[in-house]
């Protein structure tokens, strides 16, 4: 091990100050807002507001949703990747742009677009009706949210799970044929395991922004599911009340470092999983 | 050896992108036979072993397997295991758990399982090894460790894809003689393919030499060595001299100006022939006594013997020899008659010349890219 010469500190310089302003110095008023009162005094009262019913309902609404969602991503993502390695690199390359395509759009556009179809009397409605079926009411239920977060984030499930799968050493997956593993067997027995790192980069990328979404729930779910994100933006928009804003903020980073502290403990010694 | 049939090519074609990589072979191969596909790189010997191990299809033709029909047999229900070039293993798996990959997928008790993991463990002399990691094995490790996870199904055919192609040259050795071992041992059939002629024929019962897509010739491996059927595997297979000649008669051949006493029979009056001779089988003897005449371009001491380039009639030829010869010293050589092989004209005839461009550094050479282009 070598000391770090002058040039390499010089180097690293800018990402140091770049990390402590915009990620260190964000999180320390955080924490500051959340244990002090209006008037700067330390105190716990923030925190134990959130104990009430109310709060822990939304929280627990937040994680349910945010489980859901990141079940469904895996649950769809994980075949997609599989058989797009299984393309020709070129191909490859054009169905990870189809993958990415709708991320080029704006996300408020993204989510204008799906109260459009799932309104009851948006485009799903409208061919129901048209071929002669009853209408069914989506908008402002909680599938409706879910589906919001599950389409918003399916990218970032497939992303990593493809990157992962397409560095498996085809001659593994022949060896499990060749003793004994149907195409299935070769699934679980071979591309899950070593698929693992993708899966934890996965659930992280899709679990973290599900958990803290405020906007999807708003539009797709008609004000009816708070979750924690549309919480925190009122206290901080609309109550004025920073130090309850930030220590919600707190709980739900807490939230997300246990529930990624508990994936990581599942994935074994893998070490492709993302750090929070 | 066993006469019985375990597996049979009939007519097998296979071709890649309008690239024909199997012409046509056709190939039985028998039980508890230990056989070797021999050939340079694309030669269509890979293929042959992933044809018969299920990974890929023939075009045309049948592989049948104890006379039934298995093209269309997925590789998972062929009684065929693999030890694949590289091992293959599963790095999320350790040694023990590798090794008993097979049985588990068969819902095997763990006792059964860990009596056979034993028993395989101690065949390839790693008992103690149960919990390593795989990624962290020595190369020779891994390959024992692919051995014994093939093996453990009990296979009726093993498949071996250059299995010792990434080990250094002791190692390599002392392989070849425990896959021997095991193989007389288990009594499975073992397909063993490389482009090492030693390889081939210090450890097969039968050795098939393959180039172009064709299969050469079959035969024990002094029936290659000895009466190799064209220029290709003459030269393939050792050193050899090759020179064109024309078989005057039964056992009377002509070539270098010179009229000799053969062994060989069965040509046309006049037929022009391939001529082959071992350099191990020229001797060395005083100008006036020898059939042919010469002098020594170089010599170069190998331990054993030393390699003597000759010029005889413009054709230089290549003589191993116990006895010092000095560079530029005439010489005379003798060829008994069952030194002398005949060959038929092939479209190989005239591809290997004499020895005046021969260098070890270039055979070596050339070795190394046949292991990076099989890859």
């Amino acid at each position: 091990m070598t000391k770090k010469s002058l040039l390499q500190k010089a180097v690293a310089a800018p990402h140091v100050m770049w990390a402590v302003l915009f990620i260190i110095a964000p999180l320390l008023f955080v924490v500051y807002y959340a244990f002090t009162d209006k008037d700067g005094n330390f105190t716990f009262d923030n925190i134990a507001e959130l104990a009430q019913a109310s709060y822990l309902e939304i929280f627990l609404r937040s994680l349910c949703f945010a489980f859901l969602a990141t079940v469904i991503c895996l649950i769809i993502a994980y075949p997609i990747a599989y058989f797009m390695t299984k393309a020709s690199p070129k191909t490859q390359k054009i169905l990870i742009m189809l993958v990415m395509l709708p991320q080029w759009l704006n996300f408020l556009i993204r989510t204008y677009s799906w109260m459009a179809i799932l309104e009851d009397t948006g485009i799903i409605n409208g061919l129901l009706t048209s071929i002669g079926l009853e209408p069914v009411h989506m908008i402002n239920t909680s599938g409706a949210v879910i589906l919001g977060m599950v389409y918003n984030y399916l990218p970032y499930m497939i992303i990593p799970l493809h990157s992962v799968m397409s560095k498996i050493d085809n001659r593994l997956l022949e060896a499990a044929s060749d003793l004994g593993c149907s195409n299935f067997k070769v699934i679980t027995r071979v591309v899950f395991p070593l698929s693992m790192s993708g899966i934890i980069s996965g659930v992280t990328m899709v679990f973290v922004p599900s958990i803290s979404t405020f906007y999807i729930s708003q539009k797709l779910g008609g004000g009816n599911f708070d979750l924690i994100g549309d919480t925190i933006e009122r206290q901080f928009q609309t109550a004025y009340n920073y130090n309850l804003g930030a220590s919600m903020s707190f709980v739900l980073m807490i939230i997300i470092m246990i529930s990624m502290a508990v994936m990581s403990k599942y994935s074994g010694e893998d070490d492709g999983g993302v750090i929070v | 050896m066993n006469e019985k049939k375990i597996i049979e090519l009939k007519d097998v074609a296979k071709s890649f992108d309008g690239e024909i990589i199997l012409d046509h072979i056709s190939l039985d191969i028998h039980e508890k036979e230990f056989m070797t596909l021999l050939g340079p790189s694309g030669c269509g010997k890979t293929t042959t072993l992933r044809i018969i191990a299920g990974f890929v299809t023939p075009d045309t033709g049948d592989v049948v397997f104890e006379g039934t029909k298995i093209n269309d047999v997925p590789a998972y229900k062929r009684h065929v295991n693999t030890v694949f070039q590289k091992y293959a293993l599963f790095p999320h798996l350790n040694v023990y758990e590798n090794i008993a990959f097979a049985l588990r997928l068969n819902k095997v008790s763990e006792e059964e399982i860990f009596n056979r993991v034993e028993e395989m463990l101690a065949m390839v002399n790693l008992r103690g090894f149960e919990k390593k990691d795989v990624n962290l094995l020595s190369g020779g490790q891994q390959q024992r460790v692919a051995i014994a996870r093939a093996l453990i199904n009990k296979p009726r055919v093993l498949l071996l894809d250059e299995p010792l192609g990434a080990l250094d040259l002791k190692l390599r050795k002392d392989m070849q003689n425990e896959l021997k071992n095991i193989q007389r041992q288990t009594g499975i059939t073992f397909i063993y393919v490389t482009h090492d002629q030693e390889e081939a024929l210090s450890m097969s019962d039968t050795v098939v030499v393959m180039a172009d897509g064709k299969i050469q010739q079959i035969g024990s491996p002094t029936d290659i060595y000895n009466e190799p059927e064209n220029a290709f595997v003459a030269d393939f297979i050792g050193e050899s001299n090759i020179i064109d000649g024309i078989m005057l008669e039964d056992y009377k051949a002509k070539f270098s100006g010179q009229i000799f006493d053969c062994l060989d029979k069965g040509f046309l009056k006049n037929e022009a022939v391939d001529v082959v001779i071992r350099p191990e089988d020229v001797d060395v003897v005083a100008p006036e006594k020898g059939m042919l005449q010469g002098v020594v371009d170089s010599v170069t001491f190998k331990g054993v013997h030393y390699e003597i380039i000759v010029t005889i009639n413009n054709f230089k030829w290549m003589i191993q020899s116990t006895d010092y010869v000095a560079p530029g010293q005439k010489i005379g050589l003798y060829i008994e008659p069952d030194a002398i092989h005949i060959m038929k004209k092939s479209e190989y005839s005239g591809m290997f010349g004499d020895y005046s461009s021969f260098s070890d550094e270039l055979e070596s050479l050339g070795d190394v890219d046949a292991l990076e282009e099989e890859e």
